[in-house]
C-alpha cells in the first residue's frame, strides 16, 4: 500500500532548527512505514511560504490556490508530522493559523489521523510546551497523537545532551507514527457537499 | 407566443442596506438618509429598465433594513413594472406565521410582483434577541418553512413543531393572491442543506456569489441541480438558478479601481485580506469598464450553466450615493441590454424562464 507522510513545519529561519527537526523525524518515520511493509511518500509543508494566504484566509475565509492544496495534502495524508518552533512559551501563531483554517476548510480533517507531534526552542525549560500545549490542540482535533513526542532545544544540536538521547526519542516516535499508520486503511476523502436527504433534515427537527 | 428576450433572465440589483462612512469624507449616511436613498436605487432600478430589486434583513446596526415589508410596501406604490424581493428574508428568526401574512399582503399591494428569499442570518447574537440560538440554524429553516409552506397553501391549518407554538385551525389571511403563494429562493453561501432543502421543493436556488471564488460556489449550484432532479422536479438544467455578484463601473477601467479602491480597503468584509487584485482574480467581485463587467458575467454562465436571476450588489460601503445611482445607470442603458441579448441568444429552448407570478398562476390553471 501507498502510504503518505504530510509534514508541516512551522520555523521562520533558513536553515531553522524546526526543519531541522522535522526532516530527521520524516526520515526516521519514512523508515519506519517501509519497514512495517508499505510504500510512502513524505511531503512537506513549510507554513512560512503561506504565511499571506494564511492571515488572507483568515480575513476572507477561502483559501488561496497554493494554501488550499497544502491543506489538502494534510487532509489527504496517512499520517502527520507536524513541528513548530516555541514562541512565548507556545506555539508559534502561525503554526496555530495553519491549523485554524485546516479546521475551517474541514472540520473532520484531522479525525483520527496519526500525528506525531515536535517542537524546538531556546532552552530545554520548554519542553513540556508540547504535552501542554500542543498535544491539546490536536486532541481537539480528534487526532490520535503518538505518544512520544520530540522536543530538540539547543544542546541536541551542540553535542553537548547524552549522545544519542534526540535520536533515540525520534526513533521511538517515528516508530509509534508508523504503527498507527499500518493499523489504518488510507483516509477516504469526505465531499463535504454530499447530500443530506431532506427527510433526514426534516426529522431532525 | 414568442418569448420576449426580457422574459428569458431577470436582472436586477440587491442591498444590504449598510450605513458606512465614505473613507474620502469620513461621513456616514443617517439612518433617514440611507433608507431614503435605499428608495431611491430601487425606483433609479425601475427607471432604467431594471427587472428585479432585492433587500436584505438585518436586525442590528450598521444597517436599516429591520423592516423590509415597509420599505417594500412603499416601493410596490411608486412603482409599476420592477419586480421586488428579498436578499434574505430571516426564515430562523423570524415566525413563518408574521411571513406568510406580512408576503401575501405585499404580493396583492404589488399585484404579484413579488417573491422572497428565504436566508438563516449568520449573526449570532441576533438569535437570542428573537428566543433562538443559532446552533439550531438549519432546523429552524427546515421546520419554519416547512410551515410558511402550508399557511400559504392550506386553508387552514393544524400544526405542531419544535420551535413555535402549536396551530390549531388557524387561517393565515389573507390568502395568496390568485391562491398562487409568492414564488421562493432559498439563499446560503456554504450550507448544503440548504441546497437540499430547495432541490427538496423545486424552489429556486441563489447564491449570493460573493466573497467566494467560483469552485465553491460551483459546488453549491451543482448540487441544487443534482438534487432537484432527484426529486423529480425536471432534469438538472432546469432547476431554478439564482446568482449575485457584485460590480463597481467606470467609463474607464482604471478610474473604476482607482475610485473603488479606498471602498473596498475599509470594508469590514473585504478589507485588510486579499488585495482588491487578488479579490478579483479568485471571486467574482468585478471592477472595470461596463464592457469588461459583461464579459465577467457572461461567464457565470459558463461556470455555473443557464440560470434565471443575475442580481448586483451596486451600494454599500459607504459608496457615494450618486456613484451608486451611476452603476445602475450602467446597468440599465449599457450592461444587461447586452447581457440579455447575448444570454438569449445562447440559451436553450429549453431551459425555464424566471418564475414570476403570472407564470405561476398559468401553471396552476392548467
Amino acid at each position: 500500500m501507498r502510504r503518505t507522510v504530510a509534514v508541516v513545519s512551522a520555523g521562520l529561519g533558513s536553515p531553522s532548527s524546526s526543519r531541522l527537526l522535522a526532516d530527521r523525524l520524516s526520515a526516521a518515520a519514512e523508515r519506519e512505514v517501509r519497514e512495517l511493509g508499505d510504500e510512502v511518500e513524505v511531503r512537506v509543508i513549510e507554513v512560512r511560504d503561506h504565511a499571506h494566504d494564511l492571515v488572507d484566509n483568515l480575513v476572507s475565509g477561502y483559501p488561496a490556490a497554493d494554501l488550499k492544496g497544502a491543506l489538502e495534502t494534510v487532509i489527504g495524508a496517512d499520517g502527520l508530522i507536524a513541528v513548530t518552533p516555541t514562541f512565548t512559551a507556545s506555539y508559534s501563531g502561525l503554526f496555530k493559523t495553519f491549523f485554524d483554517v485546516l479546521d475551517l476548510l474541514d472540520g473532520d480533517a484531522l479525525a483520527d489521523k496519526p500525528v506525531l507531534i515536535g517542537a524546538t526552542g531556546g532552552t530545554a525549560r520548554h519542553s513540556l510546551v508540547l504535552e501542554n500545549t500542543i498535544r491539546p490542540l490536536f486532541t481537539y482535533l480528534r487526532s490520535v497523537v503518538v505518544p512520544t513526542s520530540v522536543f530538540a532545544a539547543p544542546e541536541d544540536w551542540g553535542g553537548a545532551a547524552v549522545p544519542d538521547l534526540l535520536a533515540h526519542r525520534v526513533d521511538r516516535a517515528a516508530a509509534q507514527l508508523a504503527g498507527e499508520i499500518r493499523r489504518r486503511d488510507a483516509p477516504v476523502a469526505r465531499d463535504p457537499f454530499e447530500p443530506t436527504p431532506f427527510a433526514d433534515l426534516l426529522g431532525a427537527g | 407566443m414568442p418569448r420576449r428576450f426580457h422574459d428569458v433572465m431577470h436582472f436586477g440589483i440587491f442591498t444590504v442596506g449598510d450605513i458606512a462612512p465614505d473613507p474620502a469624507t469620513g461621513r456616514a449616511p443617517t439612518e433617514h438618509e440611507r433608507i431614503k436613498r435605499m428608495i431611491e436605487t430601487a425606483l433609479k432600478a425601475e427607471e432604467v429598465g431594471l427587472d428585479v430589486f432585492a433587500m436584505g434583513e438585518h436586525h442590528n446596526p450598521p444597517f436599516v433594513t429591520s423592516s423590509p415589508t415597509t420599505v417594500l410596501g412603499y416601493i410596490v406604490a411608486r412603482t409599476s413594472k420592477i419586480l421586488l424581493s428579498t436578499s434574505t428574508t430571516l426564515i430562523t428568526t423570524n415566525d413563518p406565521v408574521k411571513i406568510a401574512e406580512d408576503y401575501a399582503t405585499l404580493q396583492h399591494l404589488a399585484d404579484g410582483r413579488v417573491d422572497l428569499m428565504m436566508g438563516r442570518g449568520n449573526t449570532g447574537p441576533v438569535y437570542p434577541w428573537f428566543g433562538k440560538d443559532i446552533r439550531d440554524g438549519i432546523s429552524l429553516a427546515v421546520e419554519n418553512y416547512a410551515l410558511l409552506r402550508r399557511l400559504w397553501r392550506e386553508d387552514v391549518v393544524d400544526w405542531q413543531g419544535r420551535f413555535r407554538t402549536p396551530l390549531q385551525s388557524f387561517t393565515s389571511t389573507p390568502r395568496p393572491l390568485d391562491g398562487v403563494p409568492p414564488f421562493v429562493w432559498h439563499g446560503s453561501i456554504r450550507s448544503p442543506e440548504i441546497a437540499e432543502q430547495a432541490a427538496y421543493y423545486g424552489d429556486g436556488f441563489f447564491h449570493n456569489n460573493i466573497f467566494w471564488p467560483k469552485e465553491h460556489t460551483r459546488r453549491m449550484i451543482d448540487l441544487y441541480r443534482t438534487r432537484f432532479e432527484f426529486y423529480g422536479h425536471g432534469p438538472a438544467d432546469q432547476a431554478i438558478v439564482g446568482l449575485g455578484g457584485q460590480v463597481y463601473m467606470r467609463r474607464r477601467s482604471q478610474d473604476a479601481i482607482a475610485e473603488f479602491r479606498p471602498f473596498f480597503d475599509n470594508s469590514p468584509v473585504y478589507g485588510h485580506g486579499p488585495s482588491l487584485e487578488e479579490t478579483m482574480e479568485q471571486t467574482p467581485l468585478a471592477v472595470g469598464s461596463p464592457q469588461e463587467i459583461i464579459d465577467r458575467t457572461l461567464q457565470f454562465r459558463e461556470h455555473f450553466g443557464d440560470y434565471q436571476r443575475q442580481l448586483f450588489n451596486v451600494d454599500g460601503m459607504g459608496l457615494p450615493h450618486q456613484a451608486v445611482l451611476e452603476q445602475i445607470d450602467f446597468l440599465g442603458e449599457e450592461v444587461v441590454p447586452v447581457l440579455r441579448k447575448e444570454f438569449g441568444a445562447l440559451r436553450p429552448s429549453h431551459i425555464p424562464d424566471p418564475p414570476t407570478h403570472e407564470s405561476l398562476k398559468a401553471v396552476q390553471d392548467r
